[in-house]
């Protein structure tokens, strides 16, 4: 079955892999001198020189039709070959097809490379991210400051020589784990007792508290007094006044802050402000090896552990497809993945539905019925792979263990009562009757409501055009008439065998994204109900290459891939780069993930301006973020 | 008509209040009583309140439930080696572990001043731990598990949150009780429900018996003891996590643990014969 | 009102014939206060990260901790009595935490949530990551778990129920808002080139001066990397705690205690001696000023 699909999708491949080799060569002819292949071992795409990075950003817009801007991070290159920092690019069209990738270096000591925030504003929040976090200027944007730490933070953590409190080595494992263990506390080594270092030179009596000032010094602070003043006041006056949500906020969906700007009831501007649970995925990976990464992944976005675990090993698997003794992960493999994707679309669905309504003051009803249904299918995750929320299921090559048997052991007497249920019985039953009859239910308490719809028409409105330059994906993007799905786009896994449609709604407002996700919740029961028959055809095959687990310490090839899957929120990339070791390094050199909700955020405040207050709630409630993926 | 579709959905919630009675009805008391129904109430089917009601009852945690980890013991009534450590100190658990929450101390022999495949000291920080399971994974010897046990709040972090050796051990059987089919399928695995170890010294026991006649056998026994069985089971031990390493891509590095794998066991057979005499 | 709380409810002190004891239950004022405050603690609604989800999960139908009288979350701290940090806690987080807990009433209780609360999880070696939310606010009961599942959850809230039942009004030493007078509030952290904690102020000074002289961080670095590759001897608490049983009630409510013992255990560095003396002298003083005070009154 699998041969024959592959056969089917072949040529398909190569014209595309056609047009993106066109694209780098058209590239290379128009701009002779900024232009030139990437030539180095295991990577792809072209080097831009960094002057002419926006006439060359405007040509692949314009000219070559790549309108969406997936992915700009950076890279610092410390002791490779270069010694450079560089920026990395990678832009889709959104009719489909794969990425055309292009990068620009720049100098470790004062790095700058122009924005290209003007072309595709969706580079403005990554860009900003790029400054915090490895340094790099970017003349030419608009808001440049640091947005995942505070304003005054010594240093930028995620370049290679920047070494935080805690720093024990340089990868992991940690010598002084085994065979010496000793056990210790991280704070027992530091002189504070706390996870701090303060710079040499570091002043106490010059201290001061600027990380908020400069957060509200582009807003008008204060009574503006001037039309008093002069006398010209004709009627009432109003102020402009500055309103904090946040990060202490019960409709932010976690620790999520927005500064408005309010004139009146409306908002005049909006600023999202994040970092509050910066955890440092990135930098903490760079450290892990790479099946280190995995269960990390899932603390990314809580909601969809398992579309986590897949997303990053597809980009793995990516690089080690270059190894010799590869092998691909088998069939049934694939389907378990792909059963686990979608029921995790169906939880993260419930959930946004659930909590847009908490948004919009329905509180709790429409969320308690939804989690009911999410409970059940947490059940078949905490069976499948042995936890609720943090599943850490997939690995290169497969999945972690077949699907059980039973959902609950028969003599599993530590805990009294005892729930015994065939696995498959349930799952069938989740899916053929439980699943549709709650999103039914849903449908019914909610879709006609008319104080619903009163809150959510025309609320919000995200046209094709901005959701497209302002990166937006998911049901956001799709919400606005944008049949962009990666699964249809660049199909992975078993999608291709499938039969299920890319939703669209016309109008891209608050009712729309809810409609949407209301759609793709019977899409992914539609492909569930595929995926059962499936399931039991390959019931006693190998489930990792070969039937024998993984490595615990893998080598993966040197070089550049980048991963992406279609998760509920959206399209979730992974960058990771492999260099150092000539052999395959343990640990990933660059570990970077392409945060849906992150991006997504980067048109909020477009978004919300000219709303009154109470609906950007709303608005927020149906971009569904979470704090874990947005902060990293 | 305007309210229409308020009003549909206030049959929905209706109906939902309606149903928690519908069940109670059905059911009446017995649906807080026995544990068929609380497996009906918390099945796909079920309708109305499914509410769990902790602590009176609990819900059964399915096999490959993950929480903290623990290191499997002997029974303590074992015949040979009660409460003997499964743990070989082969440091792969510490190696696997995405946020370096295991520190292991493996032990030195006094006399000779060489490893043993136990671990003298073994802890966890379980304010580490990020419950991810690699460490029960891929630990070659089914020494480390996944505990089942949740209810662990306590009032002091600084006492009782680093794990060692004494809180961690937990019999062999203790896992057989939490864990049946998992445990059932490792034991085939392994060949007994003995550690690997002691079920391949058994193997080359046998195999020796039948390559050696009967009397020279009996004679080679008495001789050896039991001083040569504990020898040859390091021997293997410390043969053995080299061995797992060797899964690794890079043919050259697993043809050179391969090699010093072929050493140590060489030279532990080595002292278990100087033992002996 | 079940016959499993009036048992609870009754003072051992005065027996009750059995067949009365579902209906009568003979207690101390105390004892019903404490009953009372812990049968209606109001959580505030405040979610940090992955643990949130698990603490909605909680309250929502399924695990319900409306039955313990937790039903209403308060978004206001105003209004809550109980912190519930569910969460990986960052240094840009931890000062709206303290300011908010600064906001709530006493009586308060905090409970950490998870291994990122109680002590940094898997993303404590991270450089923006607070090791352990105990390091600035007083906290009373840590649930482990990455992340604790509902019923652990509701485990850890019966676990602070039960330390609420032994405080009591008539010892004033027991909880800081049964003495007389306003309790200190929590000194909030400062955002600087990395989080500063104000009591930590003084200390920060001196490493800055040493700096100047010419010390250096490479150089102090350097002296910690060196005590850390010696033999490093265990630390007396982590051996002799493992073998204390869960009801260690010495340290309940008061972190602070446990940290200075921590430190106190790898005292190597006089610097640090000299802050835990001082600080236990501070302490020693407030204990011996609050029994003045009572004996006066």
């Amino acid at each position: 079955m699998t041969e024959v699909v592959a056969e089917a999708k072949g040529p398909e491949r190569e014209e595309n892999l056609n047009t993106a080799e066109a694209g780098y060569q058209s590239l290379k002819e128009r701009f002779p001198d900024a232009v030139s292949d990437d030539a180095r071992e295991g990577y792809s795409g072209i080097l831009v020189d960094a002057t002419h990075l926006p006439e060359v950003a405007t040509a692949i817009r314009d000219e070559l039709g790549y309108d969406y801007l997936s992915s700009a991070t950076a890279v610092d290159h410390l002791g490779l070959e270069g010694e450079c920092l560089e920026m990395v690019y990678h832009a889709y069209r959104t009719s489909g097809g794969p990425a055309l990738v292009f990068k620009a270096q720049t100098d470790r000591s004062a790095a700058e490379i122009p924005s290209v925030t003007p072309v595709w504003p969706g580079a403005d929040f990554q860009e900003r991210e790029a400054w915090d976090l490895f340094g790099i200027q970017f003349p030419g944007h608009p808001n440049l400051k640091r947005i995942l730490l505070w304003e005054g933070f010594d240093g930028h953590p995620l370049r290679k020589d920047w070494r935080e409190p805690y720093y024990e080595e340089e990868h992991k494992p940690f010598d002084s784990r085994w065979p010496g263990g000793k056990v210790f506390r991280a704070e027992e080594t530091n002189l504070f007792g706390k996870n701090v270092q303060y710079p040499d030179d570091f002043d106490l009596g010059q201290l001061a508290d600027v990380s908020d000032e400069a957060l509200y010094s582009g807003l008008g602070l204060g009574v503006n007094v001037e039309p008093l003043a002069n006398g010209s006041s004709n009627g009432l006056q109003t102020d402009t006044i500055v309103v904090n949500m946040g990060p202490h906020h019960p409709s932010t969906h976690g620790v999520f802050r927005m500064v408005t700007e309010l004139r009146g009831e409306t908002i005049h501007s909006l600023e999202p402000v994040m970092g509050y649970l910066h955890r440092n995925h990135e930098k903490i990976g760079e450290r892990n090896a790479w099946l280190h990464n995995m269960p990390f992944t899932d603390r990314l976005d809580y909601i969809s552990s398992m579309g986590n675990n897949l997303g990053y090993a597809l980009a793995v698997e990516q690089l080690m497809s270059r190894g010799a003794r590869y092998k691909a992960p088998p069939y049934r493999a694939e389907v378990i993945r792909v059963l686990m994707a979608e029921l995790t679309r169906i939880v993260n669905h419930l959930w946004a539905v659930g909590f847009l309504l908490n948004d919009l003051g329905a509180f709790f009803t429409p969320m308690l019925y939804a989690n009911n249904t999410r409970e059940k299918i947490l059940d078949v995750f905490e069976a499948a792979a042995g936890s609720r929320l943090m599943c850490n299921y997939m690995r290169f090559g497969g999945v972690y263990k077949d699907i059980p048997e039973r959902l609950r052991s028969v003599a599993n007497l530590v805990n009294d009562k005892i729930r015994d249920l065939d696995f498959m019985q349930f799952l069938g039953e989740l899916v053929r009757d439980a699943i549709p009859r709650a999103i039914d239910e849903l449908d019914d308490l909610l879709t006609e409501n008319e104080i619903l719809r009163t809150r959510c028409e025309g609320v919000g409105i995200l046209p094709a055009e901005t959701a497209i330059a302002y990166s937006t994906a998911g049901p956001l993007l799709r919400a606005s008439g944008v049949a962009y799905d990666v699964r249809r786009a660049e199909p992975y896994s078993i999608y291709p065998d499938l039969d299920f449609a890319v939703c669209t709604r016309p109008n891209g407002d608050i009712y729309d994204r809810y409609l949407i996700r209301i759609d793709e919740m019977r899409e992914s029961v539609k492909i569930l109900k595929q995926i059962l028959p499936l399931l039991e055809q390959t019931a006693g095959q190998e489930i990792m290459p070969g039937g024998k687990p993984g490595a615990y310490m893998p080598r993966v090839p040197v070089g550049e891939a980048y991963g992406r899957v279609e998760n509920p929120k959206g399209e979730l990339g992974y960058y990771v780069v492999s260099a150092g070791d000539p052999k395959g390094p343990q640990n990933p050199w660059r570990y970077h993930i392409r945060a849906t909700s992150f991006i997504n955020l980067t048109v909020l405040g477009t978004l919300c301006q000219g709303h009154k207050v109470a609906d950007v709630v709303t608005i927020l409630g149906s971009i569904d973020i979470v704090l874990g993926e947005v902060d990293r | 008509m305007y309210g229409q579709g308020i009003l549909r959905g206030l049959r929905i919630t209706l109906m939902h209040f309606f149903r928690t009675y519908l069940d109670d009805l059905r059911y009446g008391l017995r649906k807080f009583s026995s544990n068929e129904n609380f497996a009906q109430r918390q099945g796909p089917q079920a309708r109305g309140v499914f509410t769990v009601q902790y602590p009176d009852e609990k819900l059964a945690v399915p096999e490959r439930f993950r929480f903290i980890p623990f290191l499997i013991v002997e029974d303590y009534d074992h015949p040979e080696r009660p409460g003997h450590d499964w743990c070989t100190s082969c440091g792969i658990c510490a190696k696997v572990c995405p946020p370096q929450c295991i520190w292991i101390v493996r032990e030195t022999d006094p006399q000779t001043g060489r490893p043993k495949p136990e671990p003298e000291a073994f802890f966890i920080d379980i304010d580490i731990c990020m419950n991810c399971g690699y460490c029960a994974e891929f630990c070659p010897f089914d020494a480390i598990k996944m505990d089942h046990d949740y209810e662990m709040a306590s009032y002091d972090r600084t006492s009782h949150h680093i794990f060692d050796k004494e809180k961690l051990s937990k019999e062999l059987r203790y896992w057989r009780t939490i864990a049946p089919t998992t445990a059932y399928e490792e034991m085939l695995a392994r060949g007994g429900w003995e550690h690997s170890d002691v079920i391949k010294e058994r193997k080359k026991e046998a195999r020796n018996a039948q390559k050696v006649p009967r009397a020279e056998r009996l004679a080679a026994q008495e001789e050896a003891g039991t001083a040569a069985a504990n020898g040859a089971d390091e021997a293997a031990a410390v043969a053995e996590p080299v061995a797992a390493e060797g899964t690794s891509e890079d043919p050259e590095q697993a043809r050179r643990e391969q090699k010093r794998a072929e050493m140590k066991a060489r030279l532990a057979a080595r002292r278990a014969a100087k033992k002996s005499n | 009102m079940s016959e499993l709380e009036l048992r609870e409810l009754q003072d051992t002190e005065f027996p009750i014939p059995e067949d009365l004891q579902n209906t009568i239950a003979i207690t101390s004022l105390s004892r019903l206060y404490s009953w009372s405050r812990r049968s209606s603690l109001w959580p505030m609604l405040f979610g940090l990260a992955c643990c949130a989800i698990e603490m909605i999960g909680t309250a929502a139908s399924r695990f319900d901790f409306s039955r313990f009288g937790m039903e209403v979350m308060r978004a206001t701290p105003r209004q809550a009595d109980l912190m519930i940090v569910s969460g990986t806690v960052t240094k840009k987080m931890i000062v709206p935490i303290v300011r908010l807990y600064n906001q709530m009433p006493e009586p308060k209780y905090v409970l950490a949530m998870g291994a990122c609360a109680s002590g940094g999880g898997p993303f404590k070696e991270g450089y923006s990551v607070v090791s352990g939310v105990d390091k600035y606010i007083p906290t009373d009961v840590y649930v482990p778990g990455c992340p604790p599942t509902p019923q652990a959850l509701l485990h850890g809230l019966i676990t602070l129920q039960k330390l609420i039942d032994g405080q009591s009004l008539a010892r004033m030493d027991d909880v800081p808002w049964y003495g007389v007078g306003p309790s200190e509030p929590a000194p909030v952290p400062i955002l600087g080139p990395d989080i500063i904690d104000p009591r930590q102020m003084e200390l920060i000074r001196q490493q800055a001066e040493r700096a100047a002289l010419g010390a250096g961080k490479a150089a102090e670095r350097a002296a910690l990397g060196a005590g850390k590759a010696a033999e490093r001897a265990l630390p007396d608490v982590i051996v002799a705690s493992n073998t204390r049983g869960l009801e260690a009630p010495e340290t309940v409510g008061t972190a602070a205690t446990g940290v200075a013992e921590s430190e106190a255990a790898d005292g190597e560095d006089p610097e640090k001696a000299r802050r835990i003396a001082k600080r236990l002298e501070a302490r020693a003083r407030l204990a011996a000023r609050r029994a003045a005070k009572q004996g006066g009154a």
